[in-house]
């Protein structure tokens, strides 16, 4: 997991190796520093010497000056290191998931993929600049103090010898305790958010059925679980600065005790031994040591809640797509004829859903020939997995077995790209991107003239409605495309498919929202002008697919019929019961109208 | 600036007063504080009397009394003990000061927002609402959790310190003052440029934050488009542009602290050089309650001590700062969300149950009846009730979602208890508006709506709405067990008449096929259902609802017909005998209406039964023979 995080890091590992130098140096200064204070008490102050007060004070000004320098050093190198690492992280997410097909997204689903992209990469970030800030410094500092310490006097030192690993061990048992007690923080806190977002959107329903109270006191009821959960572990991880503190006033009053006998011993004569100057040294490196350890303490903390955020990361770093281009792929499609044989079909198993229903073929036996040119109708109930069907022919998803082809050549020769860009689909989960509509339109041909986007509004019935608008093509969508009607935003995505000149269209229940007498002029127009194009068209209304070639009737994964308006209305009884339900009492009018 | 600061007092003051809730706590927490900073500063003044008065002493002395120093010493573990006993008990009562906090801010939020107009919620990012719970409440909750009690507690130290330094020398302190007057002036400077950096990170983050979530949302659109080479330069373009400015903020605010330290030193040089001019001079030092004296080697060594017991508080304050601020900001956002204002009820007509005997006299009852009358105080103490029965009528109703734009025009209708109403028209013809003025989700700007001829502005919200039932296109199921799903719409019903209402909406097959049947617990929005399915569950939570007007807005358009044909036979069950609002763009579902009303840019055009509007040739007409005509 580690590894491959720190794959991300490249340009930025200069900046971080420096700014564990900076720091080591910055602890120096840091430890020195009171070295030379404590001279300026010995033989300045005390032998009432001023040149020596000046000597040491000067002396101390110089290395503050150097602690100045690298400390600013170290921290704005930390800061570039864990930037940079954050942003080349959240890139290499990016890029990765830009590989992704339709599966893999769906393995990830698409709040997690956000999550991991923003809040995770900003706890990796604060860990690093804590880890390499402060993590190294802390056993340099320990370490240097106590060396310093010996130097001074052996008997005291071995006072930490006792005390740092009694308040080690306490601070690993407190971090071991908190643990799990985080875990089920971050779980309930998640839970909650879902409760606030749930009833966010659907607050129409709260306020309709009068749930503002119900709904007000389950949220206390899981509120009240958070705050006892947050209780709990932070009480614990409370205990820190009092054992601290223990520690410190513990080896406050040893070393005075003992420090006090040497100091008497030698006649506060530097030749012969401690001297006052020397406890007062003492006394402020084991605070230096214990707050070192406290600080690392805190950085190991914080790298626990960190790590959950680095193992999502790592997650999606190492998936891999699982449909990529063939080594020597073909970089035409002839035409728009697609041909499926003895296709079966089934999504892979998400990790975190094993029910029954994923693991079950979804499409099963397909056989079907569609010529170029043609428009071909699909009906079937919610469910018989329709969409399925189509999105296998971009290759959105691969076949589980048979084949596949298009233009003659099955789909997995193509190059993606080639074949994505003859194959137009309107997804029926559909976006349109904060922009103006002509931007928004150019995903389908960034070189499109004006007068192009024109015609292809047209044929998507979109145009009359844009020309409405006070800045026509250029007025501008909000995200998710919030600022226009359901059935304007379904025709702006049709003619953005459109604008790509596909061999082949498909419209996945893409009029849904379209009223039907402008459903029935679009039809026309593709009838018209899309002459050489393979339409292909998912709808629940029969109105939309009657006039099609071929209709394909799909029942639960399995093709019920092909044929003609009028031949299934005969022979089909599925296809019969949705066109009879759809003109019931209506029925006879209809009649008298033809 | 000058605002600025404003704001962020006001803020802080709205915070101390949510804090100060839980007084008893807040003073203990206080006692222990000022305890555990007496135990600091005790220590610091440790080393003089140590030194000055049990030490030196002892000098040259041949046999050593070690007894002074041992006294000493225990009373000092004495004083220790309290300090740690005070931190103890400070850190630990403020976790649960500083969650509590965060709890009453978190309920209060949430109870707000169930309150506040749909207005709001159309107006609003669903996301930026989320936003307040997710990242300002956290930052707001590390900031009470670890900066309070901090800044507590640091500002206690420096006063006991600061009190200690007096006590030594007046002169020294004099110094000390000018030079930590130059130290904050320095921190204030790079405090504020670090704070420009940090909004510029903010902002650049949520910019970031956003177009992240806009590609990934749409990234099957991404791939069908072959676009991602694009989707990728947008976004490196903000990735960097956030990798400046967040590198340029945290590298100020990280030369926070090597900045104070430095300053912290220069102060330590500045006092030893004036401190020892003056013993070795054997000037007169004066102390505040010791008074006159001269300065002696201890004390200028303790005072060296206390200026960094001084400066250390000082720089963890400052090093802080900026997350304060962020905090603070944070907090703003979420005071003013519970600042907007609420949905207004001044409606005193309420629901109640009720017996009507035969003839037709209705008296008020406690238990449940299936009759309902409307309960209606008078201004003369008088009280009339009405029977619940179901007519609806619009009068001339105008209505615009902003104050000068009127989207539905002169709308009169009468609907009959047991009628069927339909609303048919283009996207945007105002069909949902309407509805949502009869639930007083919105307020019409101008006519009358009555509901069994009382104005629907003197029926209190909550009986108007639980007279109504709705189904809309989108349901909205929570995470919990079907039953409890479908309990949502009337907390008071049984397990039995939840089932019930389940085999009336024709959703109880299904049910019984999942997993745990009933119990089964729905998962994000019931994702795991197909639409038809979820359409059912929100049939039979209008169904356990029981409401004499039924609202259905799109309810089948997203169940293909043939699962609708299924559906249909419950939708009557619920339909029959009730007065229905319908509105739906496939007309087959429309067609048997007692009245249908089309709908153009907020207009009635015709209205009519299905055959006359045929007749008429109309609107309705070309809608509905709109695919043929075109032939």
């Amino acid at each position: 997991m580690i590894r491959t995080l720190l794959k991300s890091m490249r340009q930025y590992k200069k900046s971080s190796w420096l700014t564990v130098i900076c720091s080591i140096m910055e602890v120096v200064m840091e430890i020195i520093i009171p070295m030379m204070m404590s001279n300026l008490i010995d033989y300045g102050i005390t032998d009432g010497k001023m040149p020596m007060v000046w000597k040491y004070g000067i002396a101390i000004l110089i290395f503050a000056l150097l602690e100045l320098f690298f400390g600013t050093l170290s921290a704005h190198f930390g800061a570039e290191a864990a930037a940079g690492f954050s942003a080349n992280l959240r890139s290499d997410m990016y890029k990765n998931v830009q590989t992704f097909s339709f599966s893999n997204i769906d393995k990830f689903s698409t709040a997690s993929i956000i999550t991991r992209l923003t809040t995770d990469v900003t706890n990796v970030q604060n860990a690093y600049q804590m880890l390499i800030r402060m993590a190294i410094r802390g056993p340099v500092m320990i370490l240097f103090c106590f060396i310093v310490c010996l130097s001074i006097s052996v008997k005291i030192s071995m006072i930490f010898l006792i005390i740092i690993p009694l308040l080690g061990f306490c601070l690993v048992l407190i971090i071991l305790k908190v643990r799990p007690i985080f875990t089920r923080v971050f779980r309930t806190y998640d839970n909650m958010n879902n409760i606030v977002e749930e009833n966010v959107r659907g607050i129409r329903a709260v306020k309709t059925f009068n749930q503002e109270e119900g709904q007000i006191s389950r949220f206390k009821n899981i509120s009240q679980k958070v705050y006892e959960y947050y209780c709990k572990g932070e009480k614990i991880i409370a205990l820190n600065s009092p054992l601290m503190q223990f520690c410190m006033y513990v080896c406050t009053l040893l070393i005075a005790w003992i420090g006090a006998k040497m100091i008497v011993a030698s006649g506060n004569n530097p030749a012969l031994g401690l001297t006052a100057g020397n406890l007062t040294e003492l006394l402020t490196y084991s605070i230096q040591i214990l707050m070192s350890l406290m600080i690392l303490s805190m950085v190991f903390a914080m790298i626990t809640i960190a790590s959950s955020s680095m193992e999502r990361i790592a997650e999606l770093l190492q998936e891999k797509t699982d449909i990529t281009n063939p080594e020597h792929p073909v970089m035409s499609v002839e035409d728009g004829s697609i041909t499926f044989d003895h296709v079966n079909f089934r999504y892979q198993t998400a990790s975190n859903d094993l029910t029954q229903k994923k693991r079950k073929n979804v499409l099963s036996d397909i056989n079907l020939q569609i010529d170029s040119g043609q428009t071909v109708g699909i009906i079937g109930a919610t469910g018989s997995a329709k969409t399925s069907l189509v999105q296998l022919i971009p290759r959105l998803y691969d076949v589980t077995s048979g084949t596949l082809q298009v233009g003659g050549r099955n789909v997995k020769d193509y190059d993606l790209q080639t074949l994505r860009d003859s194959v137009a689909m309107v997804l029926q989960k559909n976006e349109l991107f904060s922009g103006t509509i002509n931007e928004n339109l150019r995903w389908g041909d960034p070189s499109a003239t004006d007068e192009e986007i024109k015609t292809a509004c047209h044929q998507a019935c979109a145009d009359e409605f844009i020309e409405q608008f006070p800045d026509g093509y250029e007025t501008r969508i909000e995200q998710g495309g919030s600022n226009v009607s359901g059935g304007q935003k379904q025709r702006l995505c049709i003619a953005r498919a459109l604008l790509k000149k596909p061999k082949i269209l498909i419209l996945d229940d893409s009029t849904s929202a379209v009223d039907t007498k402008t459903d029935a002029l679009i039809q026309k127009s593709f009838r018209e002008d899309l002459p050489e194009t393979t339409k292909i068209i998912i709808a629940q209304r029969i109105s939309s697919v009657q006039n099609a070639d071929q209709i394909i009737v799909l029942d639960d994964g399995h093709v019920n019929a092909v044929g003609t308006h009028d031949e299934l209305v005969k022979n089909n009884t599925i296809y019969r019961e949705i066109y009879e339900s759809q003109t019931r009492k209506g029925g006879s009018s209809d009649g008298k109208e033809q | 600036m000058e605002k600025n600061n404003k704001i962020q007092g006001q803020t802080m003051k709205r915070l101390i007063g949510y804090m100060t809730k839980q007084k008893k706590e807040l003073v203990l927490v206080v006692v222990c504080i000022i305890v555990s900073a007496l135990a600091t500063a005790a220590s610091s003044m440790f080393i003089q009397t140590l030194i000055d008065n049990y030490i030196m002493p002892l000098l040259g002395t041949a046999n050593p009394d070690y007894s002074g120093l041992l006294h000493m010493l225990a009373v000092l573990a004495v004083i220790f003990a309290f300090g740690i006993l005070g931190t103890l008990i400070y850190n630990r009562r403020s976790v649960v000061i500083a969650q509590r906090t965060m709890k009453d801010i978190r309920n209060d939020m949430f109870s707000h927002m169930q309150n506040l107009p749909i207005r709001y919620f159309d107006q609003n990012e669903h996301g930026d609402i989320m936003s307040l719970y997710t990242n300002d409440a956290d930052t707001l909750r590390q900031m009470i959790a670890q900066s309070v009690p901090q800044l507590i507690s640091s500002l206690f130290t420096m006063i006991a310190v600061f009190a200690c330094m007096l006590y030594l020398s007046l002169w020294l302190t004099l110094f000390t003052i000018v030079v930590i007057v130059l130290i904050l002036l320095v921190v204030k400077r790079i405090s504020a440029s670090a704070g420009r950096y940090f909004t510029e990170q903010q902002t650049s983050l949520g910019s970031l934050d956003g177009y992240v979530e806009e590609m990934v949302n749409g990234q099957k659109v991404i791939k069908v488009f072959n676009h991602e080479k694009q989707a990728v330069d947008g976004f490196e373009e903000r990735n960097e542009a956030w990798r400046q400015s967040s590198s340029k903020a945290n590298g100020k605010s990280n030369a926070m602290m090597p900045i104070m330290n430095v300053m912290g030193y220069g102060l330590y040089v500045v006092i030893a050089v004036i401190g020892g001019y003056m013993a070795i001079n054997g000037l007169t030092n004066y102390g505040l309650i010791s008074g006159r004296g001269i300065l002696t080697l201890g004390t200028i060594a303790s005072f060296l001590t206390l200026t960094r017991s001084f400066i250390n508080p000082l720089s963890q304050i400052s090093a802080q700062l900026n997350s304060m601020i962020t905090a603070l900001a944070g907090a703003d956002r979420i005071f003013r969300f519970m600042d907007e204002q609420t949905e207004t009820d001044e409606g005193y007509v309420t629901l109640v149950n009720c017996r009507i005997d035969e003839d037709g006299k209705i008296t008020e009852c406690a238990e449940r009846t299936g009759q309902w009358a409307w309960k209606h105080p008078h201004h003369d103490g008088t009280l009339t009730y009405t029977k619940l029965s179901g007519a609806i009528t619009m009068n001339h109703v105008d209505f615009g979602y902003v104050p000068d734009k009127t989207v539905l025009h002169d709308i009169t209708l009468y609907a009959n208890p047991g009628q069927k109403i339909a609303f048919v028209g283009a996207t945007g013809a105002g069909k949902t508006t309407i509805t949502n003025l009869i639930n007083r989700f919105y307020d019409i700007s101008d006519g009358k709506i009555r509901y069994d001829n009382i104005n629907i502005n003197k029926i209190k919200k909550a009986d108007l709405r639980r007279s109504l039932g709705m189904v809309l296109q989108e349901v909205n199921l929570f995470t919990d067990t079907v039953m409890e799903n479908i309990r949502f719409g009337n907390p008071q019903a049984s397990d039995e008449d939840c089932i019930r209402a389940a085999k009336l909406a024709n959703a109880d097959s299904f049910i019984r096929m999942l997993p745990d049947g009933y119990n089964t617990v729905l998962k994000n929005g019931g994702a795991s259902l197909s639409q038809g399915q979820r359409q059912l569950l929100s049939i039979a939570r209008a169904a356990v609802s029981d409401p004499p007007v039924m609202i259905l807005d799109e309810a089948t358009s997203s169940i293909d017909t043939r699962t609708e044909a299924l559906v249909q036979s419950g939708l009557d069950n619920l339909m029959a005998g009730r007065t229905v609002f319908v509105i739906a763009h496939r007309l087959s579902t429309v067609q048997n209406s007692d009245v249908i009303m089309v709908l153009d840019h907020g207009r009635i055009i015709e209205r009519g039964s299905h055959e006359s509007l045929i007749a008429e040739k109309g609107m309705y007409y070309q809608l509905y023979t709109g695919a043929f005509e075109l032939e």
